[in-house]
């Protein structure tokens, strides 16, 4: 009996312990930022070993829901946070501040074996409301589009929706996939699939990336502004982002994303060192 | 202490535990209907349940309508149910009437064993092997579709109505086989005739536990049902049932949105209908329940 509540005072204290571990954040949010997260977490952990991070990511509504609830010190986004977000954050106490780390493109797949190989925006608009259902329609052999989307808790999506549907709702029959990992997976295994997915996910096996308007996504026509669906990537905290945190990774902070497609190449260089070069190696254009 | 004390202590034990997992029922409940209810402050009843388009993140003409949400569920639990009752009952008759005690030991496990499959180890095979090899053999466009849930669902039910109508079969006492054919029938006629007939209430409860796990079941209809919002309209089709929606938008509804309160209220009508499933179980039991030796 005295062993007994000995090894059981013994297990009680160990559990106990194991709440007391100091310095575990968790970053939630978009899938899209996720492999930029990724690396930066490796590289900050190998430098900080008294911390864990972790990287929970499906979705930047999720982040942002997140990051108001104050469930994430750090959430990621590929989309800007809403009014009606910010509105909600500011309720609770939580004051967002928004922090670019690279630039995107958001690139139309298309299953390697589509001989498709362009679509203009129109095009693109049309087949995912619904009004194009065939492939030879638009160029390609006889056979019904089967139209892949993100889900709507997806950035990605909110910006598709925004600006290449222009608001308008998007197909019934689309298929709501939960990452662009899921979207990339369902459109390669599909002959006659289309879904659009970040930079950094369109040179997986058994896609094909299609040229919108003629112009190839890539990190030099993003940062140009030539290519027509390209965005920021963000990480959005509560106030302001203590330095300490962005020592490996070296974050550069702008406070606001200009307008103006022309002005993005011209901002002044800062050596985001680790993060761009980071940035580069997983694909995506890298802050300048 | 006194012997009588104990005893009283005793039933006053179980007495507060079986409390507590109805207190548990009664405040998910509660919480439910809380949650949901505000939802009929800015959809109509009727809207809600009949209305085609679901679209609740679209900021200027938010719209709530969930029929192709439940007609995505009730297909799905039907054609589930239509695939997987046979499979489970004639199984279950196999093992209770025609196997021989060796095989028993070994095949009922394993049918169980398939029971403890984790439900996301199944929605994974129906996405990665099943949905291309769907493709390729029927020639359709879309392999995630209402035939590869129901796939899926049927394997996750048939250990269950397997595992309950065996023992329903099992317990079926020996007078009443022994009777049937001392007076010349055969084992399939006794089969027939005699023992499922009265196993039936311990059956159509299997069955009716079945199709329950089928219609709630989410990580399978969330990875393999294709997630297209429409009304079902073809066997090869992508549909989205109402625990997908659920598990889909819940982590990004801000808390007491609009969003938020008509997630709750898919989650209220989910409840009714297994609440349903549960009554009319309920009911087929008592109706053909056997009194005398065989009380399942």
């Amino acid at each position: 009996m005295k062993r007994l509540s000995l090894a059981l005072a013994a297990m009680m204290v160990l559990g106990l312990a194991a709440t007391s571990f100091a310095g575990e954040i968790a970053v939630k949010g978009s899938t899209t930022v996720q492999p930029i997260m990724q690396k930066a977490v490796e590289a900050f952990m190998a430098q900080h070993k008294g911390v864990s991070i972790s990287i929970s990511a499906s979705g930047s509504g999720d982040g942002a829901k997140a990051l108001i609830d104050g469930s994430t010190p750090l959430a990621m986004m590929s989309r800007e946070m809403k009014e009606s977000e910010i509105k909600q954050a500011k309720e609770k106490g939580v004051n967002p501040k928004q922090i670019v780390i690279a630039y995107d493109c958001i690139t139309p797949v298309v299953n390697s074996a589509n001989p498709v190989k362009n679509l203009t925006m129109a095009q693109l608009k049309d087949i995912y409301t619904g009004k194009v259902t065939d492939w030879k329609e638009v160029g390609g052999a006889a056979g019904p589009i089967s139209v892949i989307s993100r889900d709507s808790s997806s950035g990605t999506f909110e910006y598709w929706g925004e600006h290449v549907l222009k608001k308008e709702r998007v197909y019934a029959r689309a298929q709501m996939q939960a990452s662009n990992g899921a979207v990339a997976q369902v459109v390669s295994k599909q002959k006659g699939a289309i879904g659009y997915v970040g930079l950094a996910y369109a040179k997986a096996p058994g896609l094909k990336d299609l040229t919108v308007d003629g112009v190839a996504g890539s990190i030099a026509t993003t940062l140009n502004g030539t290519y027509p669906v390209s965005r920021g990537l963000y990480l959005y905290t509560n106030g302001r982002a203590h330095r300490r945190r962005g020592q490996a990774c070296r974050v550069h902070h702008v406070p606001r994303w200009p307008e103006d497609r022309r002005l993005r190449g011209l901002h002044p260089p800062q050596e985001p060192e680790v993060h761009c070069q980071e940035g580069q190696e997983v694909g995506y254009s890298p802050h300048p | 202490m006194h012997r009588r004390t104990k005893e009283a202590l005793i039933k006053q034990v179980f007495l507060g535990t079986a409390i507590t997992s109805l207190a548990v029922l009664a405040l998910i409940m509660v919480f439910l209907f809380m949650e949901g209810m505000p939802t009929f402050s800015f959809v109509s009843v009727k809207g809600f349940l009949t209305g085609l388009d679901w679209y609740p993140t679209d900021e200027a003409r938010p719209d709530y309508g969930i029929l192709p949400l439940i007609g995505a569920s009730g297909a799905v639990t039907a054609l589930s149910s239509v695939l997987a009752i046979p499979l489970g009952v004639m199984s279950a008759v196999y093992l209770a009437e025609i196997a021989n005690p060796r095989v028993r030991a070994v095949v009922k496990p394993v049918i169980e064993m398939l029971a403890s499959l984790p439900s996301v180890v199944l929605g994974f095979f129906g996405m990665v092997v099943l949905a291309p090899f769907l493709q390729d053999f029927l020639g359709i466009p879309v392999g995630l579709n209402l035939f590869n849930a129901a796939l899926m669902l049927a394997f996750m039910s048939v250990p269950t109505i397997a595992s309950v109508s065996e023992d329903a079969i099992y317990a079926v006492p020996r007078e009443l086989k022994e009777a049937s054919l001392a007076l010349g029938a055969t084992h399939l006629e006794t089969l027939v005739r005699v023992t499922i007939p009265a196993a039936l209430s311990g059956i159509g409860t299997a069955v009716i536990l079945g199709m329950s796990r089928a219609i709630g079941e989410t990580m399978v209809v969330l990875m393999v049902a294709g997630g297209a919002a429409v009304l079902p309209d073809s066997l090869f089709g992508p549909v989205r049932p109402m625990p997908a929606s659920i598990a889909a938008e819940m982590a990004e509804a801000p808390f007491r949105s609009n969003h938020y309160h008509a997630l709750f209220a898919i989650a209220m009508v989910l409840f009714l209908v297994t609440l349903g499933f549960n009554v009319i179980a309920d009911y087929i039991s008592h109706k053909h329940r056997q009194v005398g030796s065989a009380s399942l």
